[in-house]
């Protein structure tokens, strides 16, 4: 690394710890660290903590059931938004033990997708929702695919690489209409956009606490009212049975603080960032050639654009960007290791030359319009160089 | 994060000779945009067939760009000869090392030199080129299994996982994997059973026979190696399967001898006589 200053674009991998939210938690480490299933005042105390982060997370989602006593029960915290979906979608097939089928879209994060292969492994039918080269779904497709066998439809809220915005709503009630239970991986959406599960025919929801300004190693899931849920990770009594294990209470009062900011913020999330990646996208089209935005432009999250920098390779890119400490990141194959490009730019058809150059920059409030000025400023060079060296530019021309 | 030695990094932003060549003598292409990566390697030879200059142009990760760079460092001044010799670990060497996953990149440069000196001979590259022989074992990337025993054989790869990384066969779905495995299997059965017949057939040679058989590997293999460096060596006696060598010049004094006598000599005559041969110093 260098002492450059650091022009951080990558929010959809993580965020920032908001210092607020730093300030929440800190106290949780060496003060107040009792175990809040304790008899004692000094542990027991904390689990009043521990429920009003779930009022703040029952807010930002507009969840409003109580039970008698005034609490959330629909949410449950977990270590984050990968044991969220994996929670959810073996629960689905726990309790509805006579389906053995699953449906889930081509695009859904690995948290969802391995899952699903996982289930074929174990001899359940899962069926992938194709999109189009838009990375819409194919609606006509899923109508098709939920029958009577389904015990879950599981489709991500928002896309972690295009930023693309799902009809979840519409895609429960297809669920619905068969008897499905519907999933949505909510991961990137929350905080972006605004939720609101009070009249939702979502029956279970992920989110993850360090995509928005919480820290990593907590997440949450959402399970509506009157949903049975066998827990995914048994042991005490904690979390009313659902999740054992001694809770992470300092993250979990983060997440809770985190959501909380997060909806104050909501508004900047979809006029400030939104500008700055509006700003950054239009320039890089107008400045340099053969460029194409990947995802469906008019219903995406404000923060993300996913762009292709035609004839040349992610990693490149990337790695010429790191020199001027910028962090963004690829759809190339190259950034991971394997060898195909994104299973996302995969599966909208994105032609070679741009999947491998697709370059993906997210945004939060956190970013400044001189961020976007230096990414402007640096990135054309680096685009002329690599194409300079690249044996398919002018090529085609 | 990659983890790129300093070399690497240099090669890659540093790149020697980017370009065309004009009127190149020879020209190799190799890979394609589907594959993630690809390589025009340009060449010109002068009257002693000597490669004068060589250019490169390159799309891929700063792996494939940087192994371009050094392909072409390492390429020019070489007669064809010598060149037709260059293999992706002469390549890895240059740049230090590379991580095992971007290996592929490494034997790009080395078909594309491939490509080229075909291209020079004027042979068509179907000719040359192995991915055009043999049968069709990975579909996502074209690999055939002529590529895959020869990948194999020169960087001794036993698994498919290591297939993968050195030339991309199994890495798009993943369907190949098992036959790749079992081409693998049978590419190391042969090897055993083609060293055991050279064992057995060093062990049937007369006394005078064996002296000759060693006396010529190391001529030929072993002293122009140890010549670079300053050393020599001489053979002493052959006993059984003990060879028993003298270290003459520079490797006499070596402190690194012992490896030296290990890591070239005794590796050169198990590979080119039998693999159960151990040396002596005396």
């Amino acid at each position: 690394m260098n002492s450059k200053k650091l022009i951080y674009v990558d929010n959809n991998a993580t965020t920032a710890v908001d210092p607020e939210v730093f300030a929440a938690m800190k106290p949780f480490f060496c003060e107040q660290y009792g175990n809040p299933s304790s008899i004692h005042s000094f542990g027991g105390s904390v689990a009043a903590h521990i429920n009003k982060a779930r009022e703040q997370v029952a807010d930002l989602l507009g969840i409003t059931n109580r039970n008698k006593l005034g609490e959330v029960t629909e949410l449950i915290f977990t270590s984050c938004g990968t044991e969220s979906d994996s929670a959810a979608i073996y629960n689905a097939l726990q309790i509805c033990p006579k389906k053995k089928k699953v449906v889930m879209s081509k695009v859904e994060h690995p948290a969802v997708l391995n899952v699903g292969k996982e289930l074929e492994r174990r001899g359940y039918h899962v069926e992938y929702v194709p999109v189009d080269k838009k990375g819409r779904l194919d609606m006509e497709r899923l109508g098709e695919m939920v029958d009577d066998n389904t015990a879950l439809v599981s489709v991500m809220w928002a896309n972690n690489e295009t930023g693309n915005i799902y009809p979840v709503e519409k895609i429960a009630e297809i669920a619905h209409l068969h008897g499905a239970l519907f999933h949505t991986d909510a991961v990137q959406a929350v905080g972006k956009i605004p939720i609101n599960l009070s009249e939702s025919a979502i029956d279970m929801l992920s989110l993850s606490g360090h995509k928005l300004h919480a820290p990593k190693g907590v997440g949450a899931l959402y399970i509506k009212r009157g949903i049975r849920f066998r827990p995914f990770i048994t042991g005490g009594h904690q979390e009313k049975g659902r999740r054992g294990g001694t809770e992470n209470v300092a993250s979990i009062i983060a997440l809770g603080k985190a959501c909380e900011l997060a909806g104050k913020y909501i508004g900047a999330e979809n006029s400030f960032v939104r500008e700055l990646r509006d700003r950054l996208e239009k320039t890089i089209i107008a400045t340099m050639p053969d460029i194409r935005v990947n995802g469906d432009i008019e219903n995406r999250l404000p923060n993300t654009t996913c762009i292709s920098f035609e004839y040349i390779e992610g990693e490149s890119i990337l790695m010429l960007l790191d020199r001027h400490g910028i962090c963004a990141s690829s759809g190339s194959a190259c950034t991971t290791g394997s060898l195909e490009p994104s299973h996302v730019l995969r599966a909208m058809g994105v032609p070679y030359t741009a999947a491998h150059g697709a370059i993906r920059f997210s945004f939060s409030r956190f970013n400044t319009e001189d961020d976007v000025d230096k990414i402007i400023e640096a990135l054309p060079p680096i685009i002329a160089w690599l194409r300079e060296m690249s044996p398919f530019w002018n090529k085609d021309k | 994060m990659w983890d790129y030695t300093d070399k690497v990094m240099d090669h890659f932003l540093n790149p020697r000779n980017v370009g065309e060549v004009e009127n190149p003598d020879g020209t190799g292409d190799v890979g394609n945009m589907s594959c993630g990566d690809a390589l025009k390697l340009t060449f010109k030879i002068d009257a002693e067939g000597r490669i004068i200059e060589a250019k490169f142009k390159t799309f891929g990760c700063a792996s494939a760009i940087a192994s371009s760079s050094a392909l072409t460092e390492l390429i020019i001044g070489m007669t064809i000869e010598e060149a037709k010799n260059v293999t992706n670990q002469d390549i890895v060497k240059i740049l230090g090392e590379l991580p095992e996953e971007k290996m592929h990149c490494s034997v790009m440069g080395m078909e594309a030199l491939q490509a080229a000196i075909a291209d020079y001979r004027g042979e068509t590259v179907e000719e040359a080129d192995d991915d055009h022989e043999g049968r069709i074992v990975c579909h996502c990337f074209g690999v055939t299994d002529t590529k895959i025993r020869n990948v194999a054989k020169a960087n001794k790869l036993k698994t498919a996982a290591e297939i993968t990384n050195y030339c991309k066969a199994g890495g798009g779905c993943g369907v190949c994997l098992d036959d790749i495995q079992d081409i693998l299997d049978g590419v190391w059965q042969e090897h055993s059973a083609a060293a055991e017949q050279a064992a057995d057939a060093f062990a049937g040679l007369s006394i005078v026979q064996k002296v000759i058989k060693v006396q010529e590997v190391i001529d030929k293999e072993i002293k122009p190696i140890l010549e670079q460096d300053g050393g020599s060596i001489e053979l002493f006696d052959v006993a059984g399967n003990v060879i028993k060598v003298k270290l003459k010049g520079r490797c006499a004094t070596c402190p690194s001898a012992l490896v030296t006598l290990e890591h070239t000599v005794a590796e050169k005559l198990r590979e080119f006589i039998a693999p159960e041969l151990t040396v002596e110093r005396v």
